[in-house]
């Protein structure tokens, strides 16, 4: 029994990252109808600047909202730069549906490659902001530390922001509206273009927490959030592309499954699972585990 | 000169010219019904008229001030309203919310509320509905919200496009009587673009003929219905 | 549109055109030195991968971010086919298409109800995270991989024909014939099929084309051409290890595939050209640069980033449509 519980909070901390990387991609998906692949490059250059403050304050605190300015001005930066264009053109061909992907794909080669070639590729370690020792009980060390707690209430926070402003401010309106019909939008005197961005950097904003969250128990490299994006993913299309409660949950499920197969079954399944877990969403419940009301058609 | 003031204006769609040298004015206040049968760029005038769509040619004029390369958004601040057809509604929000976007940029938000309050007296059928999602509403109901919501942005200029489009007659006469009431109460300006010939013409002060981008005829709706060549030709009858 | 009488023009002139370009890639093979040749072997390895994303996505519209994950599968199967069974090396390639094929069937029956960004991220998992499944598996050959080795030129072609010119010939024969059969495929009427379905679904549903089957068959028969070219490649590196299928790959290719313009077969070898010659271009601006080591190694991948997210803004079909606009817009 203890052993299960202890499997499940890990599963929940690990979960509660998938949650983040899975709201800065749909959060995008919602306010641009576009997949940000380059989402880890955005995180992974927040996290190296708050590296950067750190090294520099050896104060973890500050970096964190530093990196978190950092991730939205990047965010707003690249629609500004890159998705107007996009936007603008590429309307038809074969090419047009995917030019959007193919884009942020290029952008998180991109960014990976300026992070290289200013830091390089050698493994760097933050200081940890609280301890990662289990928390103890009596005799007994849990596999939950405070790093754990910090990263699961963050995460929450995080959520609850952006469902409010999603769901009962007139900006989160506006960013709705202008992702599901831009032309409408703009006929009711929404600023398309300006609201966009906002998003993008709300993304950017995210993300640079996921990174900064998981990195002091990992390790910091070019690549080093990479499998961070793929599970993002996953657990965004486990939860359905349109939900913020999606991404929570789907998170959640995800990290729990992985924690429960590399506890019980084997560690070396861990992404052939996830990768079964996503066809399966994908095949039989397109619309994800929590439902949304459109289908996976557009 | 105050109103809407179109002069010679050319709006092309891709190679095709869509609307070819047309001017007409729309006095403040006038209902003017714009009539033609498919493809006639009517639509094409009034995506022009609310900034989605940029002229090749020639000038738009409301209250003396040139609109033509305007962004819609900045058009819908100056009370230019444009209700495109069926489309105007998004069906992934709720019937309250899609009202909200009326007045989602007015600053005055006592007066949204109180428009707000107004669309709904006019159409209670949105009352009921408030908190459903948009996409359950009838044809009828999605034209009633899309006018609701049109409203609550307070416009001077009202842009309507073919509102009467796959809904019932019953249904018909219900909207274009809104329309008129609406234009009478506020003073509107009102250009309502119509294949219904015969039901726009019926509400409106001047009606304006249009054929493949060209104008045909112009004048007082009542002289167009009584005309019979042109009502052989564009009533039907 | 493809002129009807054309047609069978059209096939006489491939079939003429691909044997007098194989006899002259054979001069060319003897002119030039062991480096040139060598790259000549890579770009030929890229030119079939590039097609095998030309036809899945240029033509069945599906896209694929994984299918550098594709190429390691073909290259696994090759080179454990040549280690347990002893295949003699073109029975381990023609292993390599059905083992990759196979998988891309798999792949391509679940694939066919996603799109755009669910297809995208999907094989992106795949690119992600199938290579390093070697790693865990013994058999596999770990991190350091299973050697893999074509053999020695035979002795008839003479003494000095070396090792890189056999590369060389193996590769531009395979992609020779991959060009020819997909020119083919492409003129019948799968390949009329696949472009109805890109341009518009519904109607090709509406037509009679069976939509599922189609892009299950493109899907297929582009994950054969990735697993050959990923057996090729193997055979250029006589390796068969994870860390030569890395995401970048993926990413590479569908980058020369862009920059062939997605539709255009002929386009494919300036794709390939120019991914081999970024490292080239790369290498030589370095040491004018003069950076350190994290500039060099970083810089064939920015160069490659910066072109695609040009490529894809400017001429999202090709560089080959921008000249045919051009060229229509001088009449």
């Amino acid at each position: 029994m203890g052993r299960l519980l202890n499997t499940i909070l890990i599963g929940v901390s690990g979960g509660s990252i998938y949650s983040l990387m899975a709201l800065a991609l749909v959060l995008v998906w919602r306010s641009t109808r576009v997949v940000n692949f380059a989402q880890a490059g955005q995180a992974i250059l927040s996290t190296y600047i708050g590296y950067v403050v750190i090294t520099h304050t050896n104060n973890y605190w500050i970096a964190f909202p530093v990196a978190l300015l950092a991730g939205a001005l990047a965010g707003a930066l690249i629609d500004i730069l890159m998705v107007r264009t996009l936007m603008k053109r590429a309307h038809s061909g074969p090419v047009a549906g995917i030019a959007p992907v193919i884009a942020t794909l290029g952008l998180l080669g991109l960014i990976r490659a300026v992070v290289g070639m200013i830091w390089g590729g050698d493994l760097r370690q933050f200081k940890l902001p609280v301890s990662n020792h289990g928390f103890t009980f009596g005799h007994n060390t849990i596999p939950f530390a405070p790093i754990n707690l910090l990263i699961v209430m963050t995460t929450v926070v995080v959520m609850l922001i952006f469902s409010l402003i999603f769901q009962r401010t007139n900006l989160g309106l506006s960013l709705r509206a202008s992702a599901y019909q831009p032309e409408i939008a703009r006929l009711a005197g929404i600023r398309v273009d300006l609201t966009r961005t906002i998003g993008w950097a709300f993304a950017g904003a995210a993300g640079a927490v996921a990174g900064m969250l998981v990195t002091p128990t990992n390790y910091l490299s070019p690549n080093s959030l990479d499998l961070l994006l793929v599970s993002g993913f996953v657990a965004a299309v486990i939860g359905g592309l349109e939900s913020l409660v999606g991404a929570a949950v789907g998170g959640l499920i995800l990290g729990i499954s992985l924690a429960l197969v590399l506890e019980y079954i084997s560690s070396s399944l861990a992404f052939p699972v996830a990768f079964v877990v996503l066809i399966a969403v994908l095949l039989f419940k397109p619309s994800g585990l929590i439902g949304a009301k459109r289908t996976r058609h557009a | 000169m105050s109103g809407l003031v179109i002069s010679q204006l050319n709006i092309s769609h891709g190679a095709i010219r869509a609307v070819n040298d047309l001017s007409f004015t729309v006095l403040p206040g006038q209902l003017a019904a714009v009539i033609g049968s498919n493809g006639a760029g009517k639509t094409t005038l009034l995506r022009t008229l609310s900034g989605l769509k940029s002229a090749h040619s020639g000038s738009v004029e409301w209250n003396g001030e040139s609109i033509l390369r305007k962004k819609p958004e900045d058009l819908v601040r100056s009370g230019i309203v444009h209700v495109s057809d069926g489309k105007s509604v998004i069906p992934e929000l709720t019937v309250r919310e899609n009202l909200a976007l009326g007045g989602i940029w007015r600053k005055d938000k006592k007066d949204v509320a109180l428009a707000t309050a107004e669309a709904i007296d006019l159409f209670p059928r949105l009352g009921e509905r408030l908190q459903q999602s948009a996409d359950t509403l009838s044809g009828g109901e999605r034209q009633m919200l899309a006018i609701g919501r049109a409203l609550i942005a307070r416009p001077k200029l009202l842009l309507l496009d073919e509102p009467s489009l796959g809904l019932a007659p019953l249904v018909i006469d219900q909207i274009f009587q809104a329309i008129k009431s609406l234009r009478d109460r506020h003073n509107l300006t009102v250009v309502l673009v119509e294949q219904n010939a015969m039901g726009a013409l019926r509400i409106a002060d001047i009606g304006i003929i249009i054929n493949l981008g060209k104008l045909v005829a112009s004048g007082p709706a009542r002289e167009l219905i009584d005309n019979p060549s042109l009502r052989a030709a564009y009533l039907g009858y | 549109m493809r002129n009807l009488f054309g047609h069978s023009s059209r096939r006489l002139k491939a079939a003429i055109a691909f044997p007098v370009i194989g006899v002259v890639l054979f001069i060319i093979s003897n002119r030039v030195d062991e480096l040139r040749v060598y790259q000549g072997a890579n770009v030929a390895v890229y030119v079939v991968a590039i097609i095998s994303i030309i036809l899945l996505t240029g033509y069945s519209g599906q896209i694929s971010l994984g299918h550098g994950a594709l190429m390691a599968v073909g290259a696994y199967a090759a080179v454990l086919s040549q280690v347990y069974w002893h295949l003699p090396i073109i029975l381990t390639f023609v292993v390599a298409v059905l083992a990759a094929a196979g998988f891309g069937a798999i792949l391509g029956t679940a694939a066919g109800r996603l799109t755009g960004p669910y297809l995208a991220g999907t094989t992106l998992a795949l690119a992600v995270g199938l290579p390093s499944l070697a790693n865990q598996f013994g058999f596999l050959g770990g991190e350091q991989g299973l050697n893999y080795d074509v053999g020695l030129p035979p002795t008839w072609l003479g003494a000095d024909f070396t090792q890189y010119k056999w590369f060389f010939w193996i590769s531009a024969l395979a992609a020779l014939m991959v060009t020819w059969l997909s020119f083919n495929l492409l003129g019948s009427h799968y390949g009329r099929n696949w472009r109805a379905l890109r341009s518009n679904p519904t109607a090709a549903a509406l037509m009679g084309i069976h939509v599922g089957r189609s892009k299950v068959l493109a899907f297929t028969v582009s994950s054969g051409l990735a697993g050959l070219s990923g057996a090729l490649l193997a055979m250029t590196i006589s390796l068969v290890t994870p860390s030569a299928f890395p995401t970048s790959l993926s990413f590479s290719i569908v980058t020369g595939a862009v920059l062939a313009g997605v539709t255009l077969l002929t386009g494919s070898i300036v794709g390939a050209v120019v991914l081999v010659a970024i490292p080239e271009i790369t290498g030589a601006l370095a040491t004018h640069l003069g950076g350190s080591e994290k500039v060099t190694s970083n810089l064939p991948g920015l160069l490659t980033s910066v072109l695609l997210i040009v490529a894809v803004l400017l001429f999202p079909n090709g560089p080959q449509a921008i000249m045919k606009r051009t060229r229509k817009s001088s009449h």
